[in-house]
């Protein structure tokens, strides 16, 4: 905050003073100049005939996709399961290797600060960097297309993500209760059983719920590149333009994830 | 105390986290009951995994040997396009949800307002960026501006949900110290509610950027633009090389644009 003075004398109060506002200006300049060049360089490589056509297409599609094609439900039974199992199973999987690394990763607890530290820091970053999708796509170049291969994807995406939440949760814990524990004469693995695990667990089975939901939504498009579920009948479908058939995949992905999210919130309530 | 001498043996037994002893058992049956389910349905083909291991080892192998240069006109393209459809669709997004947030936010805003502004975030939170861009690009043609409308919208359902939730939270007596010196409604919002918010949509603003550079490396596989196309090229040639090329570089990206937004939200804060 800053008061001026004008040429006569009077103090006229501002939230900047010419300095902050000048590095303002400049901010937004530097910002809004990038944005235009941005959406200059989207704009180029842009058809604007198909922008326009844009809306008479969208109700051509549209018009197409209804009634959803509700006779076909019968054939979606059996990829929503491979869709809830891919979730789950990932969940599961991801959290018996998220676990170790939180507690490698977190400063209160790692065993060696210079190398096993950064090491996890690092599968933390790279699985959370690289999205489910692109597991998915390597998975299947390399172990064949399948469930499988989205369950090993969902895993894979879901280590950085729970060993994130999970070692900041350790880095927050009571370090009093530890050393209690500690003073009993427990060895490391007892004080992590009975001094440690106590004090993360509704963290633990939060950041489980969470993620289950989150994985629920990936895994419903995982089967675009071949890795099983529901994503698999709907690329068929676009495939073949049977658009009253995507329609229906949307509605059942659209229930589905909502379902998993009510159930999420519910389970994560009951916890905290 | 006699009671303990006389029983010598007596041990201590950890707590259950459940305490409610039905509920816990039920618990316990029904998950082992669905692992058993689960396992049966999945059919994993074991001879077609052995034989990916060779690939597999080919493909880490790669990392420690990565090419960007055959590729790398692709790469950069792809790259350059990444950010730039992640930086636009950021501040798109950003500009679109604050009104979004503002009438998500039941403290300030009507139930009709409110009600539409939930239904908008629902719908952009409950569907896949991958899915939107299916449909984005069938209706608007490939090319980064379907990648550009996908990630706004996209956009929009987070940030909206969460400056919602934070104007819900702020501290009334501010707001209406505002509105006792006579302001108008947007004077009200700029002086009594934005201030107080302000760091926290900066944050996460920076953080929705991040996501949407990573979201945007996979727009590529349906045709939105981006790195997603030649790191799909990659696979399909089985130019491991290359993709692990894309997948650093990607990494590092990452990895520069979460260290400075966490430079940037500890400035803030």
């Amino acid at each position: 905050m800053a008061i001026k003075q004008t040429a006569n004398g009077t103090k006229i109060w501002a939230l900047r003073d010419t300095k902050e506002q000048l590095t303002n200006w400049a901010g937004w300049l530097v910002g809004t100049a990038f944005f235009m060049y941005c959406w200059n360089q989207i704009s180029l490589q842009t058809d604007w005939d198909f922008f326009w056509d844009a809306p008479a297409i969208a109700a051509d599609i549209g018009g197409r996709a209804m009634p959803p094609k509700w006779g076909y439900i019968t054939e979606l039974w059996a990829p929503l399961w491979d869709t809830l199992n891919i979730a789950t199973l990932g969940t599961i999987l991801a959290l018996i290797m998220a676990i170790p690394v939180a507690f490698l990763a977190a400063r209160n607890t790692t065993p060696s600060k210079l190398i096993l530290r950064p090491l996890a820091l690092l599968i933390i970053v790279s699985s959370r960097s690289i999205n489910s999708l692109i597991w998915a796509l390597l998975l299947v170049a390399i172990i064949g297309p399948g469930v499988f291969a989205g369950l090993i994807a969902i895993s894979l995406r879901s280590i950085g993500f729970c060993a994130k939440l999970l070692y900041e949760a350790i880095e927050e814990i009571d370090e009093k209760q530890v050393e209690a524990i500690t003073a009993t004469g427990a060895s490391r693995w007892q004080v992590m059983a009975y001094g440690i695990l106590p004090q993360i667990m509704p963290a633990l089975a939060g950041i489980t719920v969470f993620r289950w939901d989150i994985n629920i939504r990936e895994s419903t498009v995982l089967g675009l590149v071949g890795a099983g579920g529901i994503g698999l009948q709907m690329q068929g479908s676009l495939n073949i333009l049977a658009w009253p058939q995507v329609s229906l995949i949307l509605l059942v992905i659209l229930i589905a994830v909502l379902i998993s999210e009510w159930v999420s919130a519910k389970v994560r309530g009951a916890i905290i | 105390m006699s009671e303990t001498m006389a029983t010598p043996q007596r041990t201590w037994k950890r707590p259950p986290s459940i305490s409610n002893p039905t509920l816990r058992w039920s618990l316990i049956i029904g998950a082992v009951v669905y692992l058993i389910a689960a396992h049966a349905t999945i059919d994993v083909n074991w001879g077609r995994v052995y034989e990916g291991l060779e690939r597999g080892k080919k493909f880490i192998l790669a990392f420690s040997n990565p090419n960007f240069v055959d590729r790398w006109d692709d790469i950069y393209d792809g790259m350059l396009e990444s950010i730039l459809m992640a930086f636009s669709s950021t501040v798109a997004g950003v500009i679109i949800s604050i009104p979004i947030g503002l009438g998500a936010a039941r403290n300030i805003s009507p139930l009709p307002v409110y009600l539409v502004c939930r239904a908008i975030i629902a719908l952009s939170r409950a569907l896949h960026e991958i899915i939107v861009a299916i449909l984005l690009v069938a209706i608007f043609g490939f090319g980064p501006l379907a990648g550009f409308l996908t990630l706004s919208f996209a956009t929009i359902g987070f940030l909206s949900k969460l400056l919602a939730e934070d104007i819900e939270d702020t501290d009334k007596s501010q707001a209406e110290a505002i509105k006792a010196t006579g302001s108008s409604w947007l004077q009200w919002i700029n002086y009594g509610i934005q201030p107080q918010v302000m760091p926290r949509l900066i944050g996460l603003s920076i953080y929705r950027l991040d996501i949407n550079f990573r979201e945007s490396a996979i727009l590529g596989l349906v045709g939105a633009g981006g790195i997603g196309a030649t790191l799909n090229t990659a696979f399909d040639r089985y130019e491991f090389d290359t993709a692990a090329a894309i997948i650093l570089t990607i990494i590092v990206i990452v990895m520069a644009l979460e260290y400075s937004s966490g430079l940037i939200r500890a400035r803030l804060q």
